[in-house]
């Protein structure tokens, strides 16, 4: 885990965010624990208060719940939730800046969407051949 | 966890006046930075609070009883000095000794663990002790006192990056086991920032600002764009720090950002970035 003290995200968005990833990425599994606010402050070298804000948020959009005198757990059903509010931001918050970047290079949209048929198909083949 | 009520106190030393009028409230278990520059009267307040000096007037409480000449107030608190008053040929394990003597929650196992993990040697003599290793000497002491309220003055003073890596991460873990009133007074104000919950700023002797860091960090941001639009946008606002580099610009606004500069900002193509802990306050005291 990183946080980055100078980007312009709180960093108590980041360690969510953080949190978020690893849940995705199949490294935090539903119902089971995830680390404790003092073993992330003391990792991160932040104040607890500021960790504490981070689950809160986490805890608002259904994603961790705690147990009482146990800990942090996430939540049965957390990884569709991520994806479903990540998928309401892709467009604001990876379309909007990779057409932003595009029109500074002078790159069409027509170019855009043919890099991304050809790369798409090459990728989605190869994760494929790599799940089966 | 103590509260602790500082309340008009001034300190002159001759025509020097060290501190004017400052009152200030401490509260609960929470981290505080207190951060001046040389000078702002900072180790002032903390001798006054833990009785090493006077004040001319003013008073301080601590949970509602004078911390003047008080040994049940005093009790509550520990405070790593800059300046080492103990006895040269003592051992660094007679010392932890003698405190738990002197502060019966004094935690004598975990003062061991921690000389261990810092490679201090029990053994050691006080007075020959290198500079890094007296501040790791009295910050164990600190950390394993226990105390209602810990004071770190200069905590990292000579330390190398792993010790001082460290030490923010023993601070942290210890103030998790047991909450408390933490206050660090550095000038490492990047190092420490992420660790600070509220910041009591001094500058020639007086309280710029005693706020949530979060609050503070609030009340500033930064901008970044072409000098032109830059300019443009600044006018009539309050602006704290330039830097150009050429045709780039940027600047530190101290005024929050409404709907209506963001509008603006957008329109102009300007970036737009938190302040941070340092810059603010080197921007504020300068």
């Amino acid at each position: 885990m990183r946080i980055n003290i100078d980007s312009q995200i709180p960093i108590f968005i980041q360690l969510a965010e953080i949190v978020e990833d690893n849940i995705l990425n199949g490294i935090y599994d539903e119902e089971t624990q995830i680390p404790s606010t003092t073993e992330v402050a003391v990792a991160l070298k932040v104040n607890p208060a500021t960790i504490n804000r981070g689950v809160n948020l986490l805890v608002e959009r259904g994603i961790v719940y705690k147990k009482r005198g146990v800990g942090m757990f996430v939540c049965n059903g957390a990884r569709e939730k991520i994806r479903a509010r990540r998928r309401k931001a892709f467009l604001s918050d990876f379309l909007q800046p990779l057409l932003e970047e595009a029109r500074n290079l002078g790159i069409s949209k027509s170019e855009v969407i043919a890099m991304l048929n050809g790369y798409n198909s090459e990728e989605t083949n190869q994760r494929r051949s790599a799940d089966e | 966890m103590s509260d602790i009520e500082i309340r008009h106190v001034s300190k002159a030393y001759g025509k020097t006046k060290a501190l004017k009028d400052v009152s200030v409230a401490i509260t609960g278990a929470k981290v505080y930075g207190l951060l001046g520059r040389n000078g702002a009267g900072k180790t002032t307040l903390l001798n006054i609070l833990t009785n090493r000096i006077f004040a001319d007037s003013g008073e301080i409480r601590v949970d509602g009883e004078s911390a003047m000449e008080n040994d049940r107030a005093q009790a509550k608190i520990f405070y790593m000095t800059e300046q080492t008053l103990y006895p040269k040929n003592m051992r660094v394990r007679n010392v932890f000794q003698l405190t738990r003597g002197f502060y019966p929650s004094f935690d004598l196992t975990y003062a061991h663990a921690l000389a261990e993990r810092f490679q201090l040697r029990p053994e050691s003599r006080i007075g020959a002790l290198s500079t890094g290793y007296l501040s790791i000497f009295k910050l164990i002491l600190t950390l394993a006192s226990n105390a209602p309220v810990m004071i770190f003055d200069e905590p990292v003073l000579g330390l190398d990056a792993n010790h001082r890596d460290l030490f923010y991460r023993e601070l942290l873990a210890r103030y998790q086991a047991a909450p408390n009133t933490v206050i660090l007074s550095t000038h490492l104000i990047e190092e420490a920032a992420a660790l600070l919950e509220e910041v009591i700023i001094l500058k020639e002797g007086q309280v710029l600002f005693a706020r949530p860091v979060d609050e503070l960090l609030q009340l500033a941001y930064v901008v970044s764009g072409s000098q032109e639009n830059i300019d443009r946008y600044a006018k009539g606002k309050r602006v704290i720090r330039e830097e150009a580099l050429g045709r780039y610009k940027s600047i530190t606004i101290y005024q929050p950002c409404s709907s209506a500069d963001q509008e603006m900002l957008a329109r102009l193509g300007l970036d737009q970035a938190p302040a941070r802990l340092q810059e603010l306050f080197i921007n504020l005291t300068n």
